[in-house]
C-alpha cells in the first residue's frame, strides 16, 4: 500500500487575514482604543507639526514673494573711532544714477524731536517714538500703504503735518487722523496713519514729517539716515556690490548696506529647526506608542496561547499564526495612525483658520502618517508575533 | 444504537490511518508519559483510550494527530512518517486528515455555531462561502442544524461539544481525535455524545476517544488501556462498518 499524497497548506486568503487580524479587536475593544491612543496622538502632533509649519511657511513665503526681496537699505554706520557717520545730502540721487536702480527714497532721523499727545506730557516720556524726515516716494519703495488718511505729498511736506507709523500711532492713542500732536514744541496736524510695513519696522515706530517742513521748522540737516532702493531681482547683487561706494564715495567703509528680507528668510529657516525639534518630540510620542502596542500584542499572545493551540491544531502553520498576530499588530497602530491623521488635520485646519493661513495639508504628510502607523505596527509586532509562532501546539493547549 | 456487523474483510485490508512504532514520550524534566507504544488504529475504527489521570492518554492523542513529536520511535500517519515532515506539512495534515475535539470545547464566545464551525475550515483554501455550507451540512450531521445561529453562551454543555465535533468533521478528516469529550458534561450530555460518535462510526467516520468512564469506553468497539505509559491491555481490533473507506 503506497501512502496516500501529502496534502498542502494554502495561503490564508486576503479577506480571511484581514477578518482574523481585526478579530482580537473587536474581541477587546477598549483594549484596542487604549493601546491605540498612543500611536494616534503622536501621529495627530506629528501630521499637525506639519501641517501647521508648512501652512505657516506658505503663508510667510507668499508674504516674501509679496514684499519682494529687492530692497537694499543704505544706512551710515561708524567710523574708524566709533563716532557715527552721516551719509551726504545727495546720497539719494547718487544712488538713483545706478543704472539697475528703479527707485531711491530715504529717511532722516530728526535728533533731539520728540512727539506728544500734547504739551502737558512730559517730553522724556515720548515712548520711543522717531521723529523722521520722509521723501514723498518713501511708501511706493518700502511696499507701505496708508491705513487711513493721506500720505505726505509735496505741498503737505512744508506744512507742519505728520504721518504716523502703526506702532507709533497706537503709542500715542491717535486711532484716526485729523487731531494734532505736539512735535518738537509745535502743533502738528495728523494727515494719515500708516499700516505695519514688514519690510522696514522702523518707520512702523516713526513719527514722519516732509522733508521741506523738517528742514525749516525743525532744524533737519538733510543728511539721510536710510536710503531705501529697488532693483529688478536679479541686478540685487551688482547693485549691492557697489552700493556703498556710490551713496558715499568718499568713505565708502562706514556705509551698512542690508537688505530687510533678509530677516524674514532666516524667519523661514527658524520655523524649519522649529519644526524639527517639534517633530522630534512626535516621533518620541509614536515610539512610545508603539510600545504600548507592542505590550498589548505581549499581553495578547500570553491571553490566547488556548486559541492559539486550537488554531494550530485546526491546521494553522507558525507562518499563519505570525502573519495573524502581525496583521492584529499593523490592524492595531493603523487605527490609531488613522485617527491621529484625522485629529492632525482637523488641528491644522483649525489653526489656520484662526490665523487666517490658507490650509494646505500636502497628501504625503496623510499617508506618510498611516505608513509610519502601519510601519510601528509592523515593529511592534514582530516579536509578539513571532512568541505566538513559536508556542508548540501541545505547550499552546496545555495552559488550560 | 445498532452495531455494524463485522466483516473479515474490512479488518484485514481496513488502511492504517495511524501507526505508532514502539513510540516513547519523554518531557523535559524527566516524565515518561510513553514508554514503547506500538499500535495501529485503522480506518473506520472507533476505538477508546482508557487509563488512570496521568497514564500518558493525552500525550498519546498529541502523538497521534502529530501535535507533538516522539522522543523515539516512528509516528505514521497515512503511511507518513511524521518525523520527516516540515511544520507546514504537518499542519496541512492536522488541517486535512486530524480533526481534533477537546475537552474545553474551545469555541470563540462572541461567535455562532456555524461561525465557529466554518472557522475550523479557515486554513483549507476553501473560500468563505463554501465553507460556511460545508459547516451547515456537519451542523446537520451532529443534530444541531436548528442551532446554528446560536452562540455558546446560548447553548448547552452538550450542544457546545457537538458543535466542536461538528468543527473536527466538517472536512471528513480520515480521523477524528477526542481528548475526553466528555470530561465536562454531565452523564446524559456525556451519552448524548457518545451516540453521535457511534452515528458517525457507522457513517464510516474513524474516531479516537479518550474517557476515563469505563461505562462509556464499554459500549465502544475496541478499548486501549494505558498503564503508566505502557498498552496494559488492548482488545484488538475492533468494528469497522461496512462501507467504511479502505
Ligand atoms: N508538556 C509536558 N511537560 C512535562 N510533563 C508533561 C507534559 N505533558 C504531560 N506531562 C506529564 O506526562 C504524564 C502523562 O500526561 P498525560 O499524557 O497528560 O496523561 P493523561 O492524559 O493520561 O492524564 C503526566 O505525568 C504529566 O504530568
Ligand atoms: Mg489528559
Amino acid at each position: 500500500m503506497s501512502p496516500a499524497p501529502l496534502p498542502r497548506t494554502p495561503r490564508l486568503l486576503p479577506a480571511d487575514l484581514a477578518r482574523v487580524g481585526l478579530a482580537g479587536m473587536r474581541s477587546r475593544p477598549t483594549r484596542a482604543i487604549l493601546s491605540a491612543l498612543g500611536i494616534a496622538i503622536g501621529i495627530a502632533a506629528m501630521v499637525a507639526v506639519l501641517g501647521i509649519s508648512n501652512a505657516s511657511s506658505a503663508d510667510l513665503t507668499n508674504k516674501i514673494s509679496r514684499l519682494g526681496t529687492n530692497l537694499l537699505t543704505v544706512s551710515p554706520g561708524r567710523d574708524l573711532f566709533g563716532d557715527s557717520t552721516q551719509l551726504p545730502v545727495d546720497a539719494i540721487g547718487m544712488v538713483r544714477r545706478i543704472g539697475p536702480v528703479q527707485s531711491a527714497t530715504a529717511t532722516g532721523s530728526v535728533p533731539g524731536a520728540t512727539v506728544r499727545r500734547n504739551d502737558r506730557i512730559d517730553p522724556l516720556a515720548s515712548g520711543g517714538i522717531a521723529v523722521v524726515a520722509a521723501r514723498t516716494d518713501l511708501l511706493g519703495t518700502i511696499g507701505g500703504t496708508v491705513h487711513s488718511g493721506v500720505f505726505l505729498n509735496a505741498a503737505t511736506s512744508r506744512y507742519p503735518a505728520v504721518v504716523l507709523g502703526s506702532v507709533a500711532a497706537s503709542r500715542l492713542g491717535i486711532d484716526r487722523p485729523g487731531g494734532q500732536v505736539y512735535l518738537a514744541n509745535r502743533w502738528f496736524t495728523v494727515i494719515g496713519l500708516l499700516d505695519p510695513v514688514a519690510l522696514a519696522p522702523e518707520v512702523d515706530r516713526a513719527a514722519l514729517v516732509g522733508w521741506e517742513a523738517a528742514g525749516s521748522l525743525l532744524g533737519f540737516d538733510g543728511h539721510p539716515t536710510t536710503v531705501y532702493e529697488r532693483s529688478p531681482d536679479e541686478s540685487v547683487e551688482a547693485v549691492r556690490s557697489v552700493l556703498a561706494a556710490t551713496a558715499d564715495p568718499q568713505n565708502p567703509q562706514n556705509v551698512q548696506v542690508s537688505r530687510p528680507s533678509d530677516a524674514l528668510q532666516a524667519q523661514l529657516a527658524a520655523k524649519s529647526a522649529f519644526t524639527s525639534l517639534f517633530l522630534g518630540l512626535g516621533a518620541v510620542a509614536l515610539l512610545v506608542g508603539g510600545v504600548g502596542v507592542a505590550n498589548t500584542m505581549v499581553i495578547s499572545v500570553l491571553e490566547r496561547r488556548p486559541e492559539i493551540g486550537l488554531r494550530r491544531s485546526l491546521g494553522a502553520a507558525r507562518g499563519q499564526i505570525r502573519l495573524q498576530f502581525l496583521a492584529e499588530s499593523v490592524a492595531l497602530s493603523g487605527l490609531g495612525g488613522a485617527v491621529g491623521v484625522v485629529l492632525g488635520a482637523a488641528i491644522t485646519a483649525g489653526w489656520a483658520a484662526y490665523q487666517g493661513w490658507h490650509v494646505v495639508m500636502p497628501v504625503t504628510v496623510l499617508l506618510g502618517g498611516v505608513a509610519a502607523a502601519a510601519a510601528i505596527g509592523t515593529a511592534a509586532g514582530l516579536y509578539p508575533a513571532t512568541r505566538a509562532a513559536r508556542l508548540t501546539p501541545t505547550q499552546a493547549l496545555s495552559t488550560v | 444504537m445498532k452495531t455494524p456487523p463485522v466483516t473479515d474483510a474490512g479488518v484485514d485490508t481496513a488502511d492504517p490511518v495511524i501507526a505508532l512504532d514502539r513510540v516513547s514520550k519523554t518531557y523535559a524534566g524527566g516524565v515518561h508519559a510513553l514508554r514503547d507504544v506500538s499500535l495501529t488504529v485503522r480506518a473506520g475504527e472507533l476505538l477508546a483510550v482508557v487509563g488512570r489521570s496521568g497514564s500518558g492518554k493525552s500525550s498519546m492523542l498529541h502523538l497521534m494527530g502529530t501535535l507533538d513529536q516522539p522522543s523515539t520511535g516512528h509516528v505514521l500517519v497515512r503511511g507518513h512518517d511524521v518525523a520527516q515532515l516540515s511544520d507546514r506539512r504537518l499542519s496541512a495534515v492536522r488541517a486535512h486528515w486530524i480533526g481534533f475535539v477537546f475537552q474545553q470545547f474551545f469555541l470563540a464566545p462572541g461567535r455562532t455555531a456555524l461561525d465557529n464551525v466554518a472557522e475550523g475550515m479557515l486554513y483549507h483554501g476553501i473560500p468563505a462561502g463554501r465553507r460556511r455550507t460545508l459547516a451547515a451540512e456537519a451542523l446537520d450531521r451532529v443534530g444541531l442544524g436548528h442551532r446554528m445561529a446560536h452562540r455558546p453562551q446560548e447553548m448547552s454543555g452538550g450542544e457546545r461539544q457537538r458543535t466542536a465535533i461538528a468543527r473536527a468533521i466538517a472536512v471528513r478528516p480520515a480521523v477524528v481525535l477526542a481528548d475526553e469529550p466528555t470530561g465536562n458534561l454531565d452523564s446524559a450530555a456525556g451519552a448524548g455524545v457518545l451516540s453521535l460518535f457511534h452515528d458517525l462510526h457507522s457513517q464510516g467516520t474513524t474516531i479516537v476517544v479518550i474517557t476515563h468512564d469505563p461505562v462509556l469506553a464499554a459500549q465502544l468497539p475496541r478499548r486501549i488501556e494505558l498503564l503508566d505509559g505502557r498498552v496494559r491491555s488492548d482488545s484488538g481490533v475492533g468494528v469497522v462498518p461496512e462501507g467504511a473507506p479502505r
